[in-house]
């Protein structure tokens, strides 16, 4: 019941009207963001962080505006999926698959409502699913004292970077090199300076905004820059005719089914950390196929196809924010960047969040299901709009969004010596890219490499050095064995996963599992 | 090749990381674990994880060609100088010469990178300025 109230608590807090129309603009933003090719939720989130803050708008409706702004890119990464047969974003890579046969087929305008509407049950179901368990975890969580954090932030790191790469060294190289770069600056506990080899700006630290942004939004530039003129640009014809945009009420109940279990398959991957919306809807498609055997006509334009991956990997993006909220562990890269908002507004996700900032976290939660719902209502009608804005070419995109970015961090700083940094971070990004580095686990290690210095010191302070007490209760050492478990089998498990995702058009890594 | 390379910067960097982690000064302040330990044992994960790079390395990545990479050298060179001159020559100027760089360098025509160039400055001038109320830098002009 308390649930209850405090979600009604929480409409109240949305349903202002500046918050609605936050929500709005998110939305729109977030589909076109999605919609575009190679800028997925994480870049687009990334590129508004430093601008919603530098807007000064307050903890509540900041995040309502970028959350809007998550969901929106996960709902329109299947615009470019079905019309263009380029996804738009890693998870929308299986709705290739049978939504560019349906569109060419002529069934362009069916295949986009369908995944609109999948994506709607997935993300609507998923939401429901964070309201219930959420506060779940919290419990749980209230349990915690600081070596179970310690052991909580290895399974973060340890899980996230064994899905987001196939090598596992590399992934460990990349927490390494964020955990690194989260000692630069004052020590919190002795307040002597680290890392900073006498430089004034490294005494506060390297801000992760200018981390994210230079890895994600500039690297992407310089991808592109690269790759223009490689690739085979003849081989995707646009779909230029939409067809008909209400799907026949028998292709509905054909695929209510296939949006059922795509929900439940990415809600589960969505909230194990790391896991994140692309196995989503990964296995959402795979099971799908299983499930439906011979009858289907996968690979060939079934609307089951377009229907379990697009549930799923929206679902998969709300499972992902129950970790974040209720632990402070984010469950993929967007939700990361997310985390990364929070704390740049003074804000620490976590157990503490729930009692602390109710109105945050529930004001949040309700904005979710706004979001969700004007996300129905703009996809389905408008969805010509959008692939109209699709024709806008990469040469006009590709300089507006490095030249926010720069805008973002200037604004936020004032310092040129930032935008140098950021510069820097986005050729280290670039070389990540090359080399498959996965770079989530960086940003994971600038954000929570603090805290888990942190609660290591702690623990340890309170065992007077008895090392022993990391692995002394039955909580800690769960998730050291879930740690060495996620690190560990993903080695095998990708012998079998990584040949099928390979099989999949044109899509450069942008490396982030989401 | 890519990979063992990569490989080896890592491990010098965890070398490096070991030897600034010794600079850094005691306090009197002290914890049992102090300031140095946790330093040194992600020094220590980055040095194995260079090990491991090296003796089972990745399939060689697909490098740019020569004229690419001084393309995308001249890319973060337009990056550099755009931040130093964003506070000497304000926002719009700057960002219009970068942004038409970049138009051109992703394929556009010289008419369209010049065309690019101002609409997107101007564009973003009026919006982030005008409309959101942020801060640009100011040149001479005051834009």
């Amino acid at each position: 019941m308390d649930t209850f109230n405090s979600l009604a608590n929480g409409f109240a807090i949305a349903l202002t009207w500046q918050n609605l129309f936050l929500a709005l603009i998110g939305c729109f933003l977030g589909t076109l963001i999605g919609a575009l090719p190679g800028l997925g939720p994480s870049n687009g989130v990334a590129i508004l962080i430093p601008v919603v803050f530098s807007l000064g708008l307050p903890a509540t409706p900041a995040l309502i505006l970028l959350t809007s702004v998550y969901y929106g890119a996960m709902y329109g990464g299947r615009i470019s999926s079905i019309l263009l047969n380029i996804p738009g974003d890693e998870p929308a890579l299986m709705t290739t698959l049978d939504g560019y046969p349906m569109a060419r087929a002529g069934q362009a305008g069916e295949a986009l409502a369908i995944s609109g509407i999948a994506s709607f049950v997935g993300a609507f179901f998923a939401t429901w699913g964070l309201v219930f368990l959420a506060p779940q975890l919290v419990d749980l969580a209230l349990l915690f004292g600081p070596a179970e954090y310690f052991a909580m932030f290895t399974l973060a790191f340890a899980t996230l970077g064994g899905v987001t790469s196939a090598n596992q060294a590399k992934a460990a190289f990349a927490a390494a090199i964020g955990l690194a770069l989260a000692f630069v600056g004052v020590d919190g506990q002795t307040g002597v300076p680290r890392f900073s080899f006498g430089n004034v700006h490294f005494y506060d630290g390297i801000d992760f905004l200018i981390a994210i942004v230079g890895m994600f939004a500039l690297s992407e530039v310089l991808v592109f820059i690269e790759e223009r003129g490689q690739k085979n640009s003849t081989s995707t014809q646009p779909v230029t005719s939409i067809g008909r945009s209400i799907p026949p009420w028998s292709m509905l109940k054909q695929t209510s089914g296939s949006m059922a279990r795509g929900t439940v398959l990415g809600f589960i991957a969505g909230v194990l950390p790391g896991a994140g919306a692309s196995l989503g809807s990964f296995l959402a498609y795979t099971v799908e196929k299983k499930v439906v055997g011979k009858n289907g006509k996968f690979g060939q334009g079934d609307p089951r196809g377009v229907a379990a991956p697009e549930a799923g990997n929206n679902a998969a993006a709300g499972g992902a924010l129950v970790p974040m909220l209720a632990l402070g562990v984010p469950g993929s890269g967007t939700t990361a960047v997310l985390l990364a908002m929070l704390l740049s507004l003074n804000i620490t996700p976590g157990p503490l969040l729930f009692t602390n900032n109710p109105d945050v976290v529930w004001g949040l939660i309700a904005a979710l299901f706004i979001a969700n719902i004007m996300l129905l209502l703009l996809n389905v009608p408008m969805v010509g709009l959008f692939a109209r804005i699709l024709r806008i070419p990469p040469y006009y995109l590709m300089p507006a969004v490095a030249m926010i970015s720069f805008i973002g961090i200037y604004a936020l700083t004032n310092s040129t010596f930032d935008l140098m940094l950021m510069i820097a971070f986005g050729v280290f990004g670039w070389l990540m890219r090359k080399l498959n580095i996965p770079m989530v686990p960086v940003i994971l290690g600038i954000l929570l490499g603090e805290l888990m210095e942190k609660n290591l010191r702690r623990a340890l302070t309170i065992s007077d050095g008895d090392m022993s007490i990391l692995y002394g209760s039955p909580l800690a050492v769960t998730f050291l064995a879930m740690a060495i478990a996620g690190f560990v089998l993903p080695i095998f498990i990708a012998k079998f996963v990584t040949p099928k995702r390979m099989v999949i058009p044109e899509s450069h890594n942008d490396g982030t599992s989401d | 090749m890519s990979d063992r390379i990569f490989g080896s910067a890592t491990i010098v960097l965890s070398l490096l990381m070991v030897w600034a982690t010794g600079l850094i000064e005691e306090s009197f302040i002290q914890d049992p674990l102090g300031p140095k330990a946790f330093p040194l044992v992600i020094a220590g994960i980055m040095g194995l994880s260079g090990l491991v790079m090296i003796f089972k390395p990745d399939a060689e990545p697909h490098w740019p060609g020569l004229v690419k990479l001084a393309e995308l050298v001249a890319t973060v060179g337009v990056f550099v100088a755009y931040a130093q001159s964003l506070p000497i020559a304000g926002f719009v100027l700057s960002t219009a010469v970068a942004t038409a760089f970049l138009v051109w360098r992703l394929g556009g025509t010289t008419r369209q990178s010049l065309i690019g160039g101002v609409v997107i400055a101007v564009g973003i001038y009026a919006v982030f300025q005008h409309v959101l109320g942020l801060n640009l830098a100011k040149g001479p002009w005051g834009f």
